[in-house]
């Protein structure tokens, strides 16, 4: 399946994939009502200091341990895409735990979020590699199953 | 067609189900559930009582998990013994189930010390099950005042759960800090501050001598007026089943990697069973749901003629009290250092080139990254772990290992 992946060489620690990703979540139609003036709880984060940066966000992975180890089973790995039920987390953290990767963080309301592919939000399609300057990330088939 | 039958109804038997299921779509699955709820998720009693849940969105799968998974559940009906010679559990309404296949997930119970007088304390209550949960949600009241006995996991967990709901919480612990099991004393220290500025009163390094009435006699001789008393001292693992059949037992049913019990076409899993602590290198029960579902699914799969192993198990508590935040993972042996910024806390132990365990009280931002680096054992000579000691970033990794882990399927 599809997935995000990173061009570490390529970023130029912009941010914008972050401000795209918490507009696109935002359910808004107006970038500037959606994030002028508020703090952004974007799922997609770059990490990095100085001259090495790179974008974060979740690896949908083959064998997710933050499914495992939920304690409310608010997520699940639906279609290949590990989906997150908010109204059934209860903000415990297990989920940054055991993420291997730093995917998830809590959102504005104190329950968890994730990357979800934009899948079910206006864009159909990641709004952070659309929006990426650099192709520093990319959406697309790079093998393994589902 | 096989015959698969799973002793309990939590975690544990989810990951059994799942982990069946992967392998084995036809196969029976018989389900025995002591307790008549619908699978819920254990952890979240206290979240229910502080508000933050509710009886609907605990359910730990959805309303037709079991139909979905073509489970056959015997509600309110418990195992009563296992006959292994013939491969059949005996029930306690009379009934038996026979298997190829049985998965041992009875969890653990609630250990009440033989207090003196305890039989005069009108309400009293445990706090493991939903059960507990909603009987002491009946008791609580805008004045009441609550004793709990235990100032580990459960027991603050619970206070946390009703402090907005009663008059008053103390906690008394015959250990000399909270959250014993967890925490080294300093760290301790913080986490009772933080929550001794929000109210709970602490009485530590004493417990109850004896009950009369409403009333707790301390061994210091202090006298404890209170309503409502939770009994949360520890709990222990349900491995009687196992142990009359023969099994091997410890604290835990003893499991291998594959979760295969000393009996023939018996498996454990979940709080009941012990596990390979591989930062300790011991075998110990990990009582922590992740571990349970992991064991689970590991035991199912291999009930089912699949391979599993499950041999990176290792303590972990992600826990939090009023705003403030802890995990833990690991063992605590080695040489400790300390970072602490803002009042964060930050501690790691190592061992030569391991990372063996940490303590993060305040900001745990992508603390896995540290836990994936216990569980997978990686020497820490191959990654900028001074930097780490400081910041949980994927920046510790070379730049070879990250583009493994963004540019490639994981």
């Amino acid at each position: 399946m599809k997935r995000v992946y990173v061009n570490e060489e390529w970023c130029l620690g912009c941010h914008l994939c972050e401000y795209n990703c918490a507009y696109a979540n935002s359910g808004l139609s107006d970038m500037a009502v959606a994030l002028k003036d508020k703090k952004i709880f974007p799922r997609i984060r770059v990490d990095g200091e100085d001259r090495i940066t790179f974008a974060v966000s979740c690896r949908h992975c083959e064998d997710p341990l933050c499914v495992k180890s939920c304690i409310a089973g608010a997520i699940s790995k639906i279609d290949g895409v590990v989906k997150i039920d908010r109204d059934r987390c209860v903000g415990c953290l297990t989920c940054v735990l055991v993420c291997p990767y730093g995917a998830l963080a809590p959102g504005e309301n104190g329950t968890m979020q994730k990357c979800e592919l934009c899948l079910e939000n206006a864009c159909g399609e990641p709004a952070c590699v659309t929006g990426c300057p650099n192709r520093a990330i990319v959406y697309e088939e790079r093998g393994g199953a589902e | 067609m096989k015959r698969y039958v799973i002793i309990g109804n939590g975690t544990a038997a989810v990951g059994c189900i799942e982990g069946i299921r992967s392998v084995d779509k036809t196969g029976d699955v018989t389900v025995i559930s002591g307790e008549k709820h619908h699978v819920y998720s254990r952890p979240l009693i206290s979240y229910y009582l502080e508000g933050k849940t509710d009886l609907e969105r605990m359910k730990y799968r959805p309303e037709g998990f079991y139909e979905e998974n073509g489970c056959r559940v015997l509600s309110g009906v418990r195992a009563a013994a296992i006959d292994s010679a013939n491969k059949n559990v005996v029930l306690d309404n009379g009934g038996s189930v026979e298997y190829d296949a049985l998965c041992v997930a009875t969890g653990s119970r609630p250990f009440v010390p033989p207090f003196a007088g305890l039989d005069t304390v009108e309400k009293k209550f445990s706090f493991m099950t939903l059960d507990d949960a909603l009987a002491l949600e009946s008791a609580l009241a805008p004045d009441c005042r609550v004793l709990i006995v235990g100032a580990g996991l459960i027991g603050l967990k619970c206070a946390e759960g009703i402090f907005d709901r009663v008059g008053s919480v103390t906690v008394c612990d015959l250990a000399d800090r909270v959250l014993s099991s967890i925490l080294d004393a300093e760290c301790a220290s913080v986490v009772q501050e933080h929550l001794e500025e929000k109210g709970i009163r602490f009485l530590l390094g004493d417990s109850a001598d004896r009950f009369e009435g409403n009333a707790a006699v301390m061994k210091s001789g202090e006298r404890v007026e209170f309503d409502v008393l939770v009994l949360a001292v520890g709990v222990r693992a349900n491995t009687e089943l196992v142990k009359e059949a023969g099994g091997e037992v410890n604290r835990g049913v003893v499991v291998n990697e594959s979760e295969q019990t000393s009996l023939d076409s018996v498996w454990a899993a979940g709080d009941c069973a012990e596990g390979f602590d591989a930062s300790a290198g011991a075998n110990r029960v990990l009582a922590i749901l992740p571990n349970a579902y992991m064991q689970g699914r590991v035991a199912g799969i291999n009930m089912a003629g699949g391979e599993a192993a499950f041999d990176n198990a290792i303590p972990m508590n992600s826990i939090g009290f009023f705003g403030l935040h802890i995990m833990t993972a690991g063992s605590y042996g080695g040489e400790m250092t300390e970072e602490r910024e803002d009042g964060n806390v930050r501690r790691f132990f190592t061992d030569g080139d391991l990372l063996k365990g940490y303590i993060l009280i305040g900001d745990t931002g992508r603390a896995g990254i540290y836990t994936s680096l216990i569980r997978e054992k990686t020497p820490l000579s191959t990654v900028d772990f001074e930097f780490a000691k400081k910041y949980a970033s994927n920046l510790i990794f070379s730049q070879e290992i990250r583009r493994k882990r963004f540019g490639g399927v994981v």
